[in-house]
């Protein structure tokens, strides 16, 4: 019992960290939906924080026009694209895979397959070089 | 030889990619989110004008010459740093300055036109900001210029300085002038 209490606190907690106005959801996947959608989109004038979580007007303002969206029966991806629209894809936190955004989308996974290629080599070259013991440093000041 | 040169070719490759990423980045504003209006035809609007809520401003009433649509509001900081400059640019007649009032208070704005003055044309109010989401605006000061047929040719977020005026703003208007 107790620890129910106490998850159900924490959530509380999660909950009052967003800056969400006061909403009548009409329903609990209505809610769910609005959540996960102003989370994945990036507020415009404080860009480090999502919509859901910024206090800046413009914020505010966005979310009543994504909900009212919402209501007239837009698609997520028409939602988004209507904010693509006017403020370009800085608002979305996973932009749209084109010639533009490959470096990043790809260019991690690039950088990993080329650090992993050099070392496998120097790890090929030096137990190649090193046949048996390695020398004795014991001597040697470092 | 070559092999020794590795790491320091490594190293130069590493920082000429460093110069070049803060040299592309240095004197821009990067919060500033580049318009995706640009060349595209301002949105329709209708709006009432500020001090007298029965006039209304459409898109088409502007239409016929260049303006500069200058997003402000009483509550904004910036917007007073740059009015001096708005208003210099409105008095010299290069071009014509509709003032927009954003998400203020019609009684505020009057109050800051009046301690500040007003080099506006005309200034349109939009109390609760909805007008201005079709424009991208997210904040004050903004400022647009539209030609003369009603297409955004340029876009600034934030103060307007001399500079901007010379460097930027001038040499736009003097395009238009050029292609009509």
């Amino acid at each position: 019992m107790k620890r129910l209490a106490l998850i159900l606190l924490l959530t509380m907690i999660g909950f009052v960290a967003l800056a969400m106005e006061p909403i009548d959801y009409r329903s609990a996947a209505e809610e769910q939906r609005f959540r996960a959608l102003t989370q994945e989109l990036r507020c415009v004038l404080c860009q480090n924080q999502s919509l859901a979580e910024s206090n800046a007007p413009i914020a505010h303002d966005l979310r009543l026009v994504i909900l009212r969206l919402m209501r007239a029966g837009k698609s997520d991806d028409q939602i988004k694209q209507y904010l693509v629209a006017r403020y370009t894809d800085f608002v979305l936190y996973r932009p749209e895979v084109e010639p533009l955004t490959w470096l990043l989308w790809f260019g991690p996974g690039l950088l990993v397959l080329v650090g992993a290629t050099v070392i496998f080599a120097i790890v090929r070259r030096r137990s190649a070089d090193t046949p048996t013991a390695l020398p004795s440093n014991d001597n040697q000041e470092w | 030889m070559i092999r020794r040169l590795l790491p320091l070719v490594a190293f130069i490759l590493l920082a000429s990619l460093l110069y070049v990423g803060v040299r592309m980045n240095s004197g821009r504003d990067n919060s500033a989110i580049p318009s995706p209006l640009i060349d595209k035809p301002a949105p329709a609007f209708s709006l009432p004008v500020l001090g007298d809520a029965t006039r209304k401003i459409g898109n088409k009433d502007l239409l016929g010459a260049p303006y500069l649509l200058n997003v402000w509001g009483s509550w904004c900081v910036n917007c007073r740093e740059e009015h001096p400059q708005i208003t210099a640019l409105a008095r010299s007649g290069k071009v014509r300055v509709i003032g927009y009032d954003y998400k203020d208070a019609p009684e505020d704005g009057q109050r800051w036109l009046a301690q500040f003055g007003n080099p506006y044309e005309i200034v349109i109010a939009d109390q609760d900001g909805q007008a201005a989401l079709d424009w991208g605006i997210y904040g004050a000061p903004e400022t647009f210029l539209v030609d003369a047929r009603g297409i955004i040719r340029w876009k600034a977020v934030g103060a307007i300085s001399d500079e901007v005026i010379q460097q930027q703003i001038e040499p736009q208007l003097a395009k238009l002038a050029a292609s009509p």
